[in-house]
């Protein structure tokens, strides 16, 4: 009834009943019931146009719409940890059912029981690819994951200084620094070998100190690359007493070894690629994973198993006390609502495709990155810029301008990779390509095509 | 009559495991340090399985298309289904964020445009749409105090005063970004005592934080005289947006003099929860906090929208990228359908619907109602009546309530209230969905109180025992 006629005020049924009800409750005007509401602030309406109708909201939506060049009508090759995903229509559809995705946190177990046991059994699949013993049903996103990381290292081991890789994101540590600022915790910068692209394992065991709270290493780095030398630095870690704070990408897991077997105490990550869409880098589902020993330090809610007064098995929220709504200042965290749907969607992708579907994957990500950057650097304007070895993102050096590339490429609609060099000043003429399992061969010969068409004329 | 599906679902890896599992894990390009020897356990099933194990699990889910869902301070709003859908077109789904501004014009015009609207509605002048929930908006707004406080050289003030109505988070974002809280008691009607914020007041003080209307539903009257002292004192003002949807159109948080505001998109402009999230957080500001906003901005410079990054006293980022932008098009969705006239019916009609059913409740002599009488879009009732008359607790209430295929109220909140129900019927319901709620919640109170006591009866599972469960600590399958 309000596909046409915007005079329908939509989602307000009682509209229709108004006046009697103002009756029953012995009033004539509704504006008796905001008397309470002092006069010099009380307003007429808002200064916003009329409503629409919804024919009108979806046609104006269209027009908005067309001014976005999606994926892969508009070809990128953009890193930074956010990549284009084949996305399994069962996703779709399972998130679509309105049982889900319309109810609110599962504070009611017993109408809870489906969303419930679905974030057991996500709880359950981080658990595992992470090899850590217990995992929280999603923080924000893998920035803000990395600064509750930090927290709770922080409350574990009453230390000030955490040792930060230099080759992670600038976004996430700009989060980082706020997540720590109020806990008072120290930030000491770990460069990375120049050319190997990974941590500089000798300033770690220069920098540990009894201060040492964690020390943080992403397993692919921002630059795509390995960090083979972890068991080494958990050990570092570990000789002073610190925790060891690894950052996934699950992607990997299939093929590369989970953090727990190079012992990891907290493990972390984004879990966008397991069934989202980028949305302009919108939802994302921050995974937060470590061992048993340190759980009530955790944050974020977790799910538990347990049995209802017949004895039957039964889920329920757990560990409630540790949070805010409970805890209120003392809380180990303020989160609240977190990223719900997102670990839906991850955990219907992963029964998607299951372990077999996850090795492919990997591997799949993995050769087509390897592809990528053996023909790009096949172009005599390019070479690896990093010797280790990487996943399906990698930094190349360009002999060329990156910004004139950049221009002449955008009016062929097609981007290359990030040029690095304004965030890491070090790596000049930089550029950060990333690829997934969803691109063609044929995706990369028409970028090569392009960047000759633009050196050669 | 209500019932639930009922399935004996098993866990996903107690469904038959239908593939072969021996994988070569022959690569190049993995260090051996790195090299798996085997496949994660991970299940495999076959589609058809997995799609029934989701299906059935869904329908031991309830969500506001199950019924009526009036959790306090929540907003259990209908979620339009053609905000769900456009929020998926490839357009809007599939673009990086790191697109070159000229490809994603769409999108960042439609942020610039949520930003203004939002402005608006709160009387703000700058919003940014970062913080991902309203926690993460209230940590924001913390973030946005220091430094405010900072730049004007008054590192002294490292207090936040609250009062005992707020929600969990207030204290808990407060304290996160390193604030001492002190907790103020509410006066005989439910409100802040203003001598009593007198007496906190300091050179110490940051900032107060306020809900308005508060938990209870009651809307502050004293806002102005309250602002007056915060700024006296030289603090700052915050709103806690979460029950914005009490007053739009009638009031505005930047008018009553507030200087941080954060909304709840997922609340008062009608996107989903999601069992628990994605929301959004939205976070206004006055004038004289604009500067340390997060980066980036989106600004509009000609006919282009772009992502302004040079903000040198910028609080620099809370999360990576943008924000919940999916959620912020829903919303912006939502304000386009309503409009200015539409967000006002529904404030005044989720008031009305609030003050209906308060009355009706009232008037039983069941419930009681503790503080004054005039409540805004929520109000929270005491079940301590029946709890000495029948032994009948606010958590037995609440259970059976789910029998009658009712979501219940918020119990226990705020925690001045005994065997506290607090109620937020929203204005989506219609008055017969009102009138049955109130008569479960009568039927419930004149019931035999052992039925109340066991309930619920005909859910998924009867009571769940949450003790067990913190006790037991089982977390993963493994455990089980």
């Amino acid at each position: 009834m309000q596909l046409l006629y915007p005079d329908d005020m939509p989602f307000i049924p009682n509209l229709t009943f108004k006046e009697e009800m103002l009756k029953e409750l012995g009033i004539k005007d509704i504006d008796e019931l905001f008397s309470d509401v002092p006069n010099e602030i009380k307003i007429s309406g808002l200064n916003l146009p009329q409503g629409l109708s919804q024919m009108e909201v979806e046609n104006r939506l269209r027009k908005i719409a067309k001014k976005n060049l999606p994926f892969p009508k508009f070809l990128s090759f953009l890193g930074g940890g956010i990549k284009p995903h084949y996305i399994p229509a069962t996703v779709r559809a399972l998130l679509a059912r309105s049982e889900f995705y319309t109810a609110y946190t599962p504070y009611q177990p017993e109408v809870s029981q489906g969303f419930l046991q679905a974030m057991f059994e996500y709880q359950s699949m981080i658990a595992e690819l992470t090899g850590m013993d217990v995992a929280n049903s999603s923080l924000y996103d893998d920035a803000t994951a990395l600064g509750e990381a930090m927290r709770m290292a922080y409350r574990i081991t009453r230390k000030n200084t955490i040792l930060i890789p230099d080759n992670i994101s600038w976004e996430k540590k700009e989060v980082l620094k706020n997540y720590i600022k109020g806990a008072g915790l120290k930030i000491i910068n770990v460069p990375y070998n120049d050319e190997t692209g990974t941590i500089d394992t000798d300033y770690l065991t220069k920098n540990v100190s009894s201060d040492t709270a964690a020390i943080y290493v992403e397993n692919p780095n921002y630059f795509g690359i390995f960090e083979e030398n972890v068991l080494e630095i958990a050990e570092i870690a570990h000789r002073v007493g610190a925790l060891f704070v690894v950052g996934i990408d699950p992607l990997t897991l299939g093929i590369v070894k989970s953090p727990g077997d190079y012992e990891a105490d907290v493990v972390i990550g984004e879990g966008r690629a397991l069934g989202m869409s980028m949305n302009f880098g919108g939802s994302s589902l921050g995974i937060f994973a470590c061992k048993k020993e340190y759980l009530r330090q955790m944050p974020g809610r977790i799910i538990g198993l347990t049995h209802d007064s017949d004895g039957n098995r039964a889920f329920c929220m757990t560990l409630q006390t540790r949070e805010q709504h409970i805890r209120r200042g003392k809380a180990t965290s303020n989160i609240c609502t977190n990223e719900g749907l997102c670990a839906l969607a991850a955990v219907i992708y992963l029964s998607t495709i299951g372990s077999r579907g996850l090795v492919e994957l990997g591997k799949r990500n993995l050769e087509m990155g390897k592809l990528f950057a053996r023909k790009i650097c096949s172009l005599p304007w390019f070479k690896m810029k990093f010797k280790g070895s990487h996943f399906n993102e990698f930094v190349v050096r360009s002999s060329q301008n990156v910004e004139y590339l950049n221009k002449e490429l955008l009016e062929k609609g097609i981007q290359i990779g990030l040029n690095l060099e304004k965030h890491y000043p070090e790596l000049e003429n930089s550029i950060l390509f990333g690829i997934t399992e969803l691109y063609k061969e044929e995706d990369i010969d028409r970028l090569l095509t392009a960047i000759k068409e633009v050196y050669y004329v | 009559m209500y019932r639930m599906a009922v399935y004996n679902e098993p866990l996903l890896n107690g469904l038959p495991q239908i593939k072969d599992n021996t994988v070569d894990f022959e690569l190049d390009g993995i260090p051996e340090s790195l090299k798996r020897d085997k496949s994660p356990e991970i299940p495999d099933l076959d589609e058809t399985q997995l799609i029934r194990h989701f299906f059935r699990l869904s329908q031991m889910n309830y969500g506001i298309e199950n019924g009526m869902y009036p959790l306090g301070s929540c907003t259990m709003k209908y979620n339009p289904k053609i905000s769900e859908e456009i929020s998926r077109w490839e357009e809007f789904a599939n673009i990086h964020p790191y697109q070159h501004f000229s490809t994603v014009q769409g999108t960042l015009r439609m942020m610039f445009e949520l930003e203004e609207m939002l402005c608006k509605i709160t009387g703000m002048d700058a919003f940014t749409l970062q913080p991902a929930a309203g926690a993460h908006g209230e940590f924001l707004g913390m973030l946005l105090t220091r430094a405010y406080h900072e730049f004007n050289g008054e590192t002294q003030r490292q207090e936040v005063i609250l009062p005992d109505t707020a929600h969990g988070t207030n204290p808990a974002s407060a304290h996160m970004a390193g604030f001492t809280v002190i907790e103020i008691p509410s006066n005989s009607e439910g409100m802040v005592d203003v001598d009593t914020l007198d007496k906190v007041l300091s050179d110490k003080t940051a900032c107060f934080m306020l809900t308005n209307p508060n938990t209870l539903g009651i809307f502050e009257s004293n806002i102005l005289e309250i602002a007056e002292r915060v700024h006296d004192a030289g603090a700052l003002l915050y709103y806690d947006g979460a029950n914005l949807n009490a007053v739009m159109g009638k009031a505005r948080p930047g008018d009553m003099g507030f200087d941080i505001v954060h909304l709840n998109l997922h609340k008062t402009f009608g996107t989903p929860h999601g069992g628990g999230g994605p929301g959004s957080g939205p976070v206004g500001v006055k004038k004289k906090l604009e500067r340390f906003l997060p980066i980036p901005r989106v600004e509009k410079q000609g006919k282009q929208f772009i992502l302004n990054y040079d903000f040198p006293n910028s609080v620099g980022k809370i999360k990576q990228f943008y924000g919940n932008i999916d959620v912020c098009l829903k919303a912006y969705v939502y304000i386009l359908l309503m409009g200015g006239n539409g967000l006002k019916e529904a404030s005044e009609v989720a008031v009305l619907n609030s003050n209906y059913m308060k009355k009706k409740l009232v008037d039983t002599g069941l419930y009681e109602l503790p503080y004054k009488e005039l409540r805004k879009h929520e109000f929270v009732l005491s079940c301590e009546k029946l709890k000495e008359k029948k032994g009948v607790r606010a958590l037995d209430v609440t259970k059976r309530l789910l029998d009658y295929g009712f979501h219940p109220p918020t119990v226990y909140f705020p925690l001045i209230v005994k065997e506290a129900l607090m109620i937020e019927p929203t204005e989506c319901e219609t008055k017969e969905d009102l009138d049955r709620y109130v008569e479960a919640l009568v039927a419930i109170a004149e019931e035999d109180a052992e039925v109340v006591k066991e309930a619920p009866h005909k859910t998924v599972v009867k009571r769940v025992d949450e003790t067990a469960a913190a006790r037991n600590q089982v977390l993963t399958w493994k455990e089980s």
